[in-house]
């Protein structure tokens, strides 16, 4: 059995640091509802990327709402808001992403949430915190990478700042929650008690830079300094760490012995014995190694460089990704389907339990598909 | 009372992924204790970074192992592997991050360990699971970013591959494997069955990249194009992205061009009436150009009245002067057992409306293998 099983999910939660943490759930067993307002639904079902839709709601919506039913509610409705009010009495789990203040004003903060269920476990995303100057400030993705000090981490120095090309301080927030509320559930197991779970995303991106933040405190406040070479991969790295062009594509050389990496790939490195040097020496030594590399192909060097047993590997795009034979021996896809038949094709959970990959070919709902159903399981007496 | 308390977990892991996991379940409250190789110990303990070394060992080591135990012993020896099992035969939680094959040639499989210990939560992190053709290959993080094609997201149109600037992909298999270790341990608490627990960098690489992967398979297999300047996001319109101003840089995400060419006033804006995503290399520029006239400050007190999403971008010094920094009190102390004290990072879960700190600092290599004989092996 899949280890949340028989566990109610009430997912207010829009948009994605939220909703992710809730596939995690439905993916471990968990059932997940989500509460959206009537019609028009979450937030998200509009926001597009490349105008790509299924039955109304966007691609995004469906990849990160799959395994999941929907429930549409007016919280603002008062009739509505005693349906809500009941399914918080059946329900383990609930979770939001309201601006401080907001479930305060409905009348669903922790403390109402409680008087309902004694045993609620309520977890809720902020962008900032609940206190401080910026906690009314927009939780948005790029804001909180710019914020951060993250955006100094890729690139060059030469460079502006570089923020990561996906939403970073999201997904690991949505993945901080998840901890949060299944630690939530190992406590109360034990207490028989409500839990409140609270995360934020500045907290989770600034989490992700733990080793970095560490450094800058321990080393009299010293910036981190980006390499300056084309595919310089990490501020706090020795050579040759970083991308490399070769003749037909790009190679990656992770941490290594950079003397021996110089013999298998006939550059004179001789005068960088000192250690210190690959460090300190990194671009120079970047740009030996670049100028050789560029004279062969990717396979070429790869058969030397894993021979030898040094860390290297090939930099594929989506397109060679999609057609490795391990996408498919691996299960790294599965197709999900909604009630009307549609079929998409999206990725899956990755953590395995017990030997086998976590499937599930529920596609994301309509909006208030599962209203009756739900009315009859949970509010019908 | 912490979430894991009473809960003792025994890590063989190296590196950053499984001690990253067993970090967030000590902070929740766990006993982890480092199963260490004597005389060198964890590699993390010797891999210099920035040539930052504290108190003898890496920077990296001091931050991922603080809050932990350490027990040195050489489990390639028989004898020494028998008293090794006493201590497993006890834990909740036995975790590692060996190539597969290692844990089995050791004799401290899945199997093996249940065998001594029926209900226990085992969990690994590979590179890339147990397939055939892969399972041999490094499972670095850098590797892992170029094989997943995730270098292709972040950067500008012509800079190449950009590898994301911190081991993300590490990172990301450490955060899953402590989300299954805590549903396992949940269904251990309410049924009493133990689990296998198996969490790849490969897979964690595809589900971060759920988003544009699911793009990917459902438009035709067109690659992902990042904006020739000013790149936050290959698949979102201008104006995602940060621009320079003259003093320093600031942060757009989503706005109407319309509403922005007035707010800033900025007429070139003006021949774009509505946000067209074909457009977005020319919105681009005229904006880059426009917000380089005054400084971030100047900006912001426009856009953020008219609840545009925008910020500065801060470097570390600036954000550590912030007091939307200062509030959550994210630093914390720590001491290892020598007197020896450095500042770091807290977990940043918060729960029952309190921070989960710990003044511990990361272990000596085996400083509690006495306490750990006495208290697991002789008794």
């Amino acid at each position: 059995m899949k280890p949340l099983e028989g566990l109610v999910v009430l997912e207010f939660c829009q948009f994605l640091a939220g909703p992710s943490a809730g596939l995690k759930l439905a993916d471990l067993g968990a059932r997940v509802i989500k509460i959206e307002r009537p019609v028009k639904g979450e937030a998200c079902r509009q926001l597009s990327i490349k105008d790509l839709f299924v039955d109304e709601s966007s691609l995004l919506f469906h990849t990160i709402n799959r395994n999941k039913e929907s429930f549409a509610a007016d919280l603002k409705n008062p009739d509505d808001l005693v349906l809500i009010k009941k399914l918080i009495a059946k329900a383990d789990i609930m979770t939001h992403n309201f601006r401080p203040g907001v479930m305060e004003k409905i009348g669903l903060d922790f403390n109402e949430a409680l008087t309902i269920n004694p045993k609620i476990i309520y977890g809720t995303i902020t962008g900032y915190g609940t206190i401080g100057p910026w906690a009314k400030k927009p939780g948005q993705d790029l804001l909180l990478q710019s914020l951060s000090g993250l955006s100094w981490l890729s690139g060059r120095k030469s460079q502006e700042p570089v923020p990561f090309g996906l939403a970073v301080a999201d997904l690991m927030c949505g993945n901080h929650f998840v901890q949060g509320i299944l630690a939530a559930l190992l406590k109360r197991a034990k207490t028989g008690k409500g839990v409140l779970v609270e995360v934020s995303l500045l907290e989770s991106v600034l989490d992700v830079q733990f080793e970095a933040i560490t450094s800058f405190l321990n080393d009299g406040g010293q910036l981190p300094e980006r390499g300056d070479v084309k595919g310089s991969a990490h501020a706090f790295l020795s050579a040759p760490y970083g991308v490399y062009q070769t003749q037909d594509g790009y190679i990656s050389l992770a941490m290594g012995d950079l003397l021996f990496i110089g013999n298998v790939l006939e550059v004179d490195l001789s005068q960088y014995s000192d250690k210190h040097q690959w460090f300190a020496s990194r671009d120079e030594i970047r740009e030996l190694l670049s100028e050789k590399l560029k004279t062969q192909t990717t396979d070429h060097w790869l058969y030397f460089l894993q021979k030898e047993g040094i860390w290297s590997g090939k930099v594929l795009n989506y397109e060679e990704l999609g057609s490795q034979p391990f996408v498919n021996e691996l299960q790294l896809k599965q197709t999900v389907q909604n009630a009307a038949g549609e079929k998409l094709v999206t990725t899956r959970s990755p953590i395995q339990l017990d030997g086998a990959v976590l499937l599930s070919t529920k596609a994301a709902p309509k909006v208030g598909e599962d209203n009756l159903k739900i009315h009859e399981q949970f509010l019908s007496e | 009372m912490k979430p894991l308390e009473d809960y003792l977990i025994i890590d063989f892991s190296q590196f950053l992924s499984g001690p990253s996991a067993s970090l967030r379940l000590a902070d929740l409250g766990a006993r982890v204790i480092k199963i260490e190789k004597p005389g060198t110990g964890d590699i993390c303990r010797t891999l210099y970074t920035s040539d930052l070394i504290m108190n003898g060992e890496s920077s990296v080591f001091h931050t991922i192992n603080r809050n932990k135990e350490s027990f040195a012993i050489d489990f390639k020896q028989p004898e020494e592997l028998e008293k090794l099992k006493k201590l497993l035969a006890k834990a909740d939680v036995v975790m590692h991050n060996f190539r597969p094959g290692v844990m089995e040639r050791i004799g401290l499989s899945y199997d093996a360990v249940k065998a001594i210990n029926p209900n226990v939560v085992y969990a690994s992190i590979s590179g890339f699971g147990h397939h055939p053709d892969l399972k041999d290959l490094p499972g670095q993080d850098l590797l892992l970013q170029s094989l997943t094609a995730l270098t292709w997201l972040s950067g500008n149109q012509e800079d190449g591959p950009v590898p994301m600037g911190l081991s993300i992909v590490d990172m990301l298999a450490g955060a899953h494997l402590a989300q299954g270790i805590l549903a396992a341990l949940y269904r251990k608490a309410t049924h009493n069955v133990g689990a296998n627990v198996q969490v790849s960098m490969l897979e964690s690489a595809f589900d971060f990249q759920f988003e544009t992967i699911t793009t990917f398979f459902n438009d035709g297999g067109e690659l992902p194009v990042r904006t020739k300047t000013n790149n936050a996001h290959a698949y979102l319109g201008a104006p995602y992205g940060i621009y320079k101003t003259k003093n320093g840089f600031l942060a757009l995400a989503m706005g109407s061009i319309p509403v922005l060419a007035s707010l800033l006033k900025c007429d070139a804006l003006l021949q774009f009436p509505e946000n067209k995503f074909t457009l977005r290399d020319e919105i681009k520029n005229i904006l880059a150009t426009h917000l380089q006239t005054q400084d971030t400050d100047f900006w912001l007190q426009i856009l953020e009245p008219a609840d545009i999403w925008c910020a500065g971008v801060l470097n570390y010094q600036q954000l550590f002067a912030e007091d939307g920094f200062k509030v959550l009190e994210f630093t914390q102390q720590v001491e290892m057992l020598d007197g020896y004290s450095y500042k770091t990072t807290r977990c940043p879960i918060k729960i029952d409306g309190a921070y989960f700190t710990s003044t511990k600092g990361s272990p000596k290599l085996g400083q509690d293998n006495e306490k750990i004989i006495k208290e697991f092996i002789t008794a």
